[in-house]
């Protein structure tokens, strides 16, 4: 349970979601009522500390008399709408996004791709294998992160949270217009001559994997990665004195990469280059 | 230009203890019964010549047991930690002002205020989100000031940059209460109601006219005019500061200059309202909490009121001596003079952390009995006469923490210590045991309740009711409610008796760094961090970051030029103490003058061979921020490679 903060009370809207009254605080978007509700709408780019980019278009569902459907992460319940989030068109829709992402995209690393393209039967591979988006190498050029961008579906998260929502550093920008976008630094150079300061706040962020700590990525490379027997313990950072919160993720009693819980009050999910890569000192034995 | 051949030191854990035959000898393996009775042994032979160095970096519950340990078994309050090092003077201040040592204010709140001032702090990179905080603030309108002698990454997010001569904060505090109280903005209820010693404090700073403080700081009168004018008109304001402020030969008395400032416009004690030192150890905040200092048993309780002593002393069934003990600074004096004997060091590495530090280990050397327990052979531990392996706090043991704005987190286990290495609580307690406190602690969360049994303001907080609302501030003393997250509102109660202690205006004066520039001598040294890497390096050391090119003496580019030295250049640095080599970086954000290192690196470049071992009479920090020193061109030298003259002929900075 959180600490809810003291703010002005909020009214309470009605609407109907999939033939149920359902109630929620005004303010409250279209996928938080699922949620609260207990359905598992899919999504991919929605970020829980960031404003909605609105890129992936997976939680897509039908409000009765729009035109086109609503992305359900930013739409905005509204008193008395009737919202279908199961609906043919909704889940024709996402089935066509799937094959979208994953006949363009590898979305061998992102969580749950695998069960929702079985769930609505989507054949990526009806595209045939010209589809592929990009076909390049990992960028490596650090030993703390890396960038593989055939994993990147272009939500932006990482640009959003290296930039003016969280890190304010703008190491990471995006090059390119329409089907020639992509995620880059700043003149597409090394991160290394980047102002990247090696927060990691954007592979927190990032739902696909295209960027991975390099003990992950080393990891999966060579079949060691197992995240069912791993655990995951949140502990507190050993460095400066703001008392950053830290996720550690430990296999075989190492800690093999760390993340930050995002509903914490002191860190919202970021942390320093120190809090998230500089763990390795205990392990030194 | 191409990355310096280094070869970075790292630590190996130590996974087993060692104990040294005879001084002067090696250390060896021991088995923990062989080690845990010479240590014993040691300690017991020196009662009364006992100090204790508790680990800041350590949990709560760690150093209220170092701390029991001193003054239950060893009988004294020599107690301290490498909080002496940084944030002393600030506890010393804000305790002395408002009768408790922590900042007022919340992190929230900083994201919600209307005026951020940043002195003496390079948040951007020493407090990385902290900083977000502050910039979420920014970019919901606050203005943020930065007061810096250098033009930091800090400073470069502020709408002022006051790039003020190293030392000068108090006149620079003084022209900006002058300024408020002579536009006539300076909040009299407030000041009526809550403060004592207004008259004083205006006839103090009524000669730091603009004109003067901009002849002694260095800064412009209008850009201190306009500073005074932003924060007394602002609705809410934060004051935050670091080292930059403490870590001088008065920082206590920089530290009184600030509050001031506060007391002065009335912004404490309100949501949004509040002066914050910002931390510089995972747990210095907890660890003075937890008594771990020489004058506050538990809960930040004066040793010298009769009623807590008593009440500890009935606790803990023993008596507490009536009396402050050796703060770290004296403890080191006491070592020269023989006065004190026996250490145990646990966590702290005072051979590299010191000031002066080649002064420090020739002290630590005269120890009859040395007992160091790391995670790490620290150049410290080398010292010792047993070394005891102990477990990484943050990641090994259970337990709690206290951070800056004072919330108190669990710790909590995640991978099991390598070797032999035992939990700091269970070696104190087997310590204790051997002589004659038989203590057991079934584990940290027992520790923890008697803590909150003898201390008020944490006994709401059970370890479920942590957990529960992902730490909670302190005051805490209510086991079903939470206190407000910024301190000392009672001032703005109309009940006087509600109101409590009033809060004294500092009367502080100016008084310039003890290590003063010359011909000899004509570079004004301050140090400070970078993000990548912290304090002696002996954990940052092990991770490969790509920001980190090891140590450099930083200096402007006009500078550079009239030395005639180039980046990558090494160069010889003098002081009055000591003398190193560095390479050369230029870093625009510096003004002709001004040199900067930091002591993140020491097993390569020794930065506190250089520093001063001047000392705040109060706090007993030392004066880290302000040596002079000598740049020297080497014989034979040259830049390692690459062009360097885009660093050179940077933009000039104003002077």
């Amino acid at each position: 349970m959180t600490v809810i903060p003291l703010r002005l009370p909020r009214r309470l809207l009605e609407f109907t979601l999939d033939g149920q009254e359902t109630r929620v605080p005004e303010g409250s978007t279209i996928l938080d009522a699922c949620r609260a509700a207990g359905k598992d709408i899919p999504t991919l780019c929605e970020g829980d500390t960031l404003t909605p980019k609105n890129a992936c278009r997976v939680c897509v569902v039908e409000v009765e008399g729009a035109r086109v459907l609503a992305p359900a992460c930013s739409r905005k319940a509204e008193a008395g709408m009737t919202v279908l989030t199961d609906s043919p068109r909704a889940r024709h829709s996402r089935k066509i996004v799937l094959e979208l992402l994953a006949s363009s995209t590898d979305l061998s690393t992102t969580p749950r791709a695998a069960e929702w393209i079985k769930e609505y039967k989507a054949k990526p591979d009806r595209f045939g294998p010209d589809a592929a988006r990009l076909d390049e190498e990992p960028k490596i050029d650090n030993d703390l992160y890396v960038r593989d961008y055939d994993k990147c579906i272009q939500c932006y998260k990482c640009v959003d949270a290296c930039g003016e929502q969280w890190q304010n550093s703008f190491a990471i920008s995006v090059a390119g217009r329409g089907f020639d976008a992509r995620i880059s630094t700043e003149h597409d150079g090394p991160l290394t001559d980047s102002a990247c300061v090696y927060c990691g706040n954007c592979i927190e962020v990032c739902p696909t994997g295209a960027l991975s700590f390099k003990s992950e990525f080393d990891m999966r490379e060579a079949g060691t990665w197992n995240e069912e027997i791993q655990t995951e313990t949140t502990t507190i950072c050993a460095y400066c004195g703001v008392g950053c919160n830290l996720t550690l993720h430990v296999q075989e009693n190492e800690i093999v990469k760390v993340t930050s819980p995002h509903d914490n009050p002191v860190t919202h999910g970021n942390l320093c280059i120190k809090g998230r890569f500089g763990f390795q000192h205990v392990q030194e034995r | 230009m191409k990355k310096r051949e280094r070869t970075p030191k790292t630590y190996a854990r130590i996974t087993h203890p060692l104990v040294r035959d005879k001084k002067g000898g090696p250390l060896r393996r021991a088995g923990w019964d062989e080690a845990l009775d010479r240590a014993a042994a040691g300690l017991d032979a020196a009662r009364g010549s006992f100090g204790m160095l508790s680990c800041a970096r350590a949990t709560n519950e760690m150093n209220y047991v170092a701390q029991k340990f001193t003054r239950v078994v060893m009988g004294t309050n020599n107690v301290d930690s490498c909080n002496r090092t940084c944030h002393a003077p600030s506890v010393a201040g804000l305790s002395a002002v408002f009768g408790s040592g922590g900042g007022t204010s919340s992190y929230g709140e900083v994201d919600h205020t209307d005026l951020i001032l940043m002195w003496g702090s390079n948040a951007r990179f020493a407090h990385p989100i902290f900083f977000q905080h502050v910039l979420r603030g920014i970019r919901n309108g606050a203005r943020m000031y930065a007061v810096d002698p250098r033009r930091t990454s800090t400073a470069e997010w502020a709408e002022s940059w006051l790039g003020l001569n190293v030392g000068t904060d108090i006149p620079l505090a003084h022209a900006v209460g002058r300024e408020i109280i002579h536009a006539g903005l300076h909040n009299t209820s407030f000041i009526e109601r809550a403060t004592t010693g207004f008259e004083d404090y205006a006839a103090e700073v009524e000669p730091w006219t603009l004109a003067v403080a901009e002849k002694v700081t260095g800064v412009p009168a209008e850009a201190i005019r306009d500073l005074a004018h932003a924060y007394a008109r602002a609705e809410r304001a934060q004051l935050c500061w670091t080292l930059g402020i403490t870590e001088h030969h008065n920082g206590t008395d920089n530290v009184r200059a600030l509050i001031n400032l506060s007391l002065l416009t009335g912004h404490v004690g309100r949501y949004g309202s509040g002066v914050q030192p910002l931390r510089g150890q995972n747990n210095v905040q907890g660890g003075g909490d937890m008594g771990a200092i020489p004058n506050r048993l538990p809960g930040f309780q004066d040793i010298l009121e009769p009623d807590v002593r008593s009440k500890f002393e009935s606790a803990w069934n023993t008596v507490i001596r009536p009396e402050y003990g050796m703060t770290l600074t004296q403890m080191f004096e006491a070592m020269e003079t023989g006065d004190l004997k026996a250490v145990y060091c646990i966590g702290e590495n005072p051979a590299q952390s010191e000031a002066d530090s080649e002064q420090a280990v020739e002290r630590m050397k005269k120890l009859d009995c040395l007992v160091v327990q790391d995670i790490f052979l620290t150049a410290t531990a080398e010292l010792a006469d047993v070394v005891l392996p102990a477990t990484a706090a943050w990641a090994e043991t259970d337990g709690t923490t206290t951070n800056s704005e004072r919330r108190v987190q669990r710790v909590r286990k995640a991978v099991e210590p390598p070797g032999e290495a035992r939990e700091d609580i269970d070696i104190i307690c087997d310590l204790a045991g051997r002589l004659g406190h038989p203590w057991k602690y079934a584990d940290a969360e027992s520790v923890w309740n008697e803590l909150r049994s003898v201390s008020p303001d944490h006994y709401g907080m059970t370890y479920e009711r942590l957990a529960e609302h992902q730490g909670i501030q302190w005051p805490c003393p209510d086991t079903d409610r939470i206190e407000p997250t910024y301190l000392h509102g009672r001032l703005w109660d109309e009940d006087p008796a509600r109101r409590g202690r009033l809060a004294p205006f500092g009367i502080v004066k100016h008084d310039p760094p003890v290590d003063l520039t010359d011909d000899q001598y004509p570079i004004r040294l301050t140090t400070g961090r970078r993000l990548d890497s912290y304090n002696t390096g002996v954990q940052t050391g092990s991770f490969a970051s790509p920001l980190r090119r090891g140590e450099y003496v930083e200096l402007c580019p006009e500078d550079a030029e009239r030395y005639g030295v180039s980046v990558g250049e090494e160069v010889r640095i003098s002081s009055r103490r000591g003398t190193v080599q560095a390479p050369v970086w230029v870093d625009p954000g510096l003004r002709p003058g001004l040199a900067f290192m930091t002591m993140h690196f020491p097993d390569e470049v020794d930065t506190n061979q250089l520093t001063i071992e001047a000392n705040c009479p109060i706090a007993g920090t030392a004066e880290f921020k302000a040596s002079a020193i000598r740049i020297e061109k080497l014989p034979v030298s040259g830049p390692v490679s690459g062009s360097v003259s885009g660093f050179v002929s940077a933009p000039a900075v104003r002077s």
